[in-house]
C-alpha cells in the first residue's frame, strides 16, 4: 500500500532521515518504535507532504506521493493524527470534525461518518457544542481521531495516541485503533515511544535510529528480541 | 443634547469607516500575522476605481443610487483583484522567509501604488460626486445625522453581518478560521491554506473598496495619499481592539471613531489625532494585546 524507498529529509543542515526504506501493506497495523528525535514525527510529515523528502520515493496505491501538496495526499486517502493532537482549541467539537472531512464532496457519507465516530466515542457526541480546548487530555485524542477519520483514510497514519494519557484511557483508544483498523479495514501506521504497548496491537514494527531503519521484524519477534527490550522496553 | 448625539453619529460613521478597514488588516494579520501596509492603498484604489466608473455612468446618465451601486460593485472587483495580485507578488514568495521580510516587501508594496496612482491620476485632490441623495424624510434630523452617514452605517452593518455569516457559518469560514489557529495542522486536514489566503486577501480588499466608495461619497474629494493616513487609522483600531480579533476591530474602530468625534467637538479638531493616538497608547499599557487580543498561552 505503501512504500518508502532511501527517503531522505534534512532540516537546514541538519538530516533527519538518512534513506529510509519502509513498507506498509493493506489492512496491517504496523508501528514504528525509536528514542526522541530519532526522525519519527519527521517520517509521518514527509507522507503527508509537509516535510519535503530531498531524496527518494513514497509510493501510495502504485503512484508516487512525494511532490504532491498535503491536500492532494488527503485526498488519496492518507489522514494523519499528528503529536501533541493539536485540536482547534477555539472551534467546536463539532466543527473540529467537520473540517476533518474538508475534502470530501459526498454530505450523506459526511453524515453517515459523523454519526460513526459519535458511536466510537459517545462523549463526543455530549460535547460537540463545547469549544475543543475545553476538553480534556483523553477527549482531545478522540477527536483528533475521530477528526482524521472524517475524511474517510485507507491509511491512518498516528503520532503517539498514548502520549501524557492516563493508562485506562490508553487502553481504552488502542482498542478503539484495533476496531478502526478490524472493522473499517483502514492500515494503521503507528508511531508510538511506548513501544511494549504499540507492539502488542501491531502485526509489524520497524525500528528508527537516527533517521534510519535498523531493525525491522514482525512485532512478537520484536518483543523478544533482546536488544530490543533492553532499548525500548525497559527490561 | 442634540450637540452630543451629533457626535456619537459623526463618530460613528468614522467608527464604520474604520471598521471596514481594519478587518483587512486584522483577518491578514491573524491568518498569516503580517501587517499587510498595503492595505490603505487598496482602500484608496478603491475609491479612484469608483470615481472613474462613477463618472462614466453619470455621463451615461444613470440615477446617483444606480451609479453609486455600480461603482461599488467595480470597486470591489477591482480591489480585490489588486489585493489578490499583491498578496500573491510580494507576500507569497515571502511565506517561510523571516519575519521582517514580507513587512519590508509590505511598506514598499504600499509606495509603489501610492506612486502609481500619483503617475496615472494626478497629485492634486480630485472631486468626487456626492452619489448618495439626500432623504426628504430624513430632514427633520438633517442636524443630528445626514443621509450619507445613514447609509454609510446602514451598508457597514450589512457588510458586517454577511461578514459574521461567512465566518462562522461557511466551509471556507471554518478553513479560515483553522488556518488561523494552526496552519500546519490545516493543511494536515487537506485545507488549501493557500486558498485561505487569497480569500481572506479578496474579502479584506473588497471591505476596504466598500470603505473607500462611502467615504470619497461622504466627503467629496479623494487623492493618491488617502490610503495612508486611513490605513494608519484603522490599523491603530485593530491593534486597540486586539489585532487577529474579527469583534475586536470593530469595536476598536467604534471606539477611535468616537474618540475622534467627541475629542474635535468639544475640544479642538487640533487636538483630534491626538486623543486618537493618546487612546492607542494607554490601551497598549494597560492591555498590551488589544481590548478583545487573544492572549498568547504558551501550550505545554
Amino acid at each position: 500500500m505503501l512504500k518508502m524507498r532511501g527517503v531522505e529529509v534534512s532540516y537546514g543542515k541538519i538530516c533527519a532521515l538518512h534513506g529510509v526504506d519502509l513498507e506498509i501493506r493493506s489492512g496491517e497495523i504496523v508501528t514504528l518504535i525509536g528514542a526522541n528525535g530519532a526522525g519519527k514525527s519527521t517520517l509521518l510529515m514527509a507522507i503527508s507532504g509537509l516535510a519535503r523528502p530531498i531524496q527518494g520515493c513514497i509510493e501510495f496505491l502504485g503512484e508516487e506521493i512525494q511532490a504532491l501538496p498535503p491536500n492532494r495526499i488527503v485526498e488519496r486517502g492518507i489522514s494523519q493524527v499528528p503529536e501533541g493532537r493539536r485540536i482547534f482549541p477555539q472551534l467546536t467539537v463539532r466543527e473540529n470534525l467537520e473540517l476533518g472531512a474538508f475534502c470530501r464532496h459526498d454530505p450523506q457519507g459526511v453524515r453517515d461518518d459523523l454519526a460513526y465516530v459519535f458511536s466510537l466515542f459517545p462523549i463526543l457526541a455530549s460535547r460537540s457544542q463545547q469549544l475543543g480546548g475545553t476538553l480534556s487530555g483523553g477527549e482531545q485524542q478522540m477527536l483528533a481521531i475521530s477528526r482524521a477519520l472524517m475524511a474517510r483514510p485507507s491509511l491512518l497514519l498516528l503520532d503517539e495516541p498514548s502520549l501524557g494519557l492516563a493508562p485506562i484511557v490508553i487502553r481504552q483508544i488502542f482498542s478503539i485503533i484495533q476496531k478502526i483498523n478490524q472493522e473499517h479495514k483502514t492500515t494503521v501506521f503507528l508511531v508510538e515511544q511506548n513501544a511494549n504497548l504499540a507492539l502488542k496491537v501491531a502485526s509489524r514494527g520497524y525500528v528508527l535510529e537516527n533517521g534510519r531503519v535498523t531493525m525491522t521484524d514482525s512485532a512478537d519477534n520484536l518483543l523478544r528480541h533482546e536488544g530490543v527490550r533492553q532499548a525500548y522496553l525497559g527490561v | 443634547m442634540e450637540y452630543f448625539l451629533e457626535l456619537f453619529f459623526s463618530g460613528l460613521t468614522r467608527g464604520s469607516i474604520y471598521a471596514l478597514i481594519a478587518l483587512g488588516y486584522t483577518m491578514v494579520y491573524g491568518i498569516i500575522g503580517l501587517i499587510n501596509f498595503a492595505h490603505g492603498e487598496i482602500y484608496m484604489i478603491g475609491a479612484f476605481t469608483a470615481l472613474i466608473c462613477a463618472t462614466v455612468l453619470t455621463i451615461w446618465g444613470l440615477p446617483p443610487l444606480a451609479v453609486l451601486g455600480l461603482s461599488a460593485f467595480a470597486a470591489i472587483i477591482w480591489s480585490a483583484a489588486y489585493g489578490l495580485t499583491v498578496e500573491r507578488i510580494a507576500y507569497r514568495p515571502l511565506r517561510h522567509a523571516p519575519r521582517l521580510s514580507p513587512l519590508i516587501s509590505a511598506i514598499g508594496m504600499s509606495i509603489f501604488l501610492q506612486n502609481y496612482v500619483l503617475l496615472a491620476q494626478t497629485a492634486d485632490f480630485v472631486s468626487f460626486p456626492a452619489l448618495i441623495p439626500d432623504f426628504a424624510w430624513l430632514e427633520p434630523y438633517r442636524s443630528i445625522i445626514g443621509s450619507s452617514d445613514l447609509v454609510i452605517l446602514l451598508t457597514t452593518a450589512v457588510v458586517m453581518l454577511l461578514l459574521t455569516i461567512l465566518i462562522k457559518g461557511t466551509k471556507i469560514g471554518r478553513a479560515m478560521r483553522a488556518t488561523a489557529q494552526d496552519r500546519e495542522m490545516a493543511l494536515l486536514l487537506g485545507i488549501d491554506v493557500n486558498l485561505v489566503i487569497s480569500v481572506t486577501f479578496v474579502i479584506g480588499s473588497a471591505l476596504a473598496a466598500i470603505g473607500g466608495v462611502l467615504i470619497a461619497s461622504h466627503i467629496g474629494q479623494i487623492n493618491f495619499a488617502i490610503g495612508f493616513l486611513a490605513g494608519i487609522k484603522a490599523f491603530t483600531a485593530a491593534v486597540l481592539g486586539g489585532i487577529g480579533s474579527v469583534p475586536g476591530a470593530v469595536l476598536g474602530s467604534l471606539l477611535l471613531g468616537w474618540t475622534e468625534s467627541f475629542a474635535t467637538g468639544y475640544i479642538s479638531s487640533d487636538y483630534e489625532d491626538v486623543f486618537a493616538f493618546a487612546l492607542l497608547v494607554l490601551i497598549l499599557i494597560f492591555r498590551p494585546s488589544g481590548i478583545l487580543g487573544r492572549h498568547h498561552n504558551q501550550k505545554v
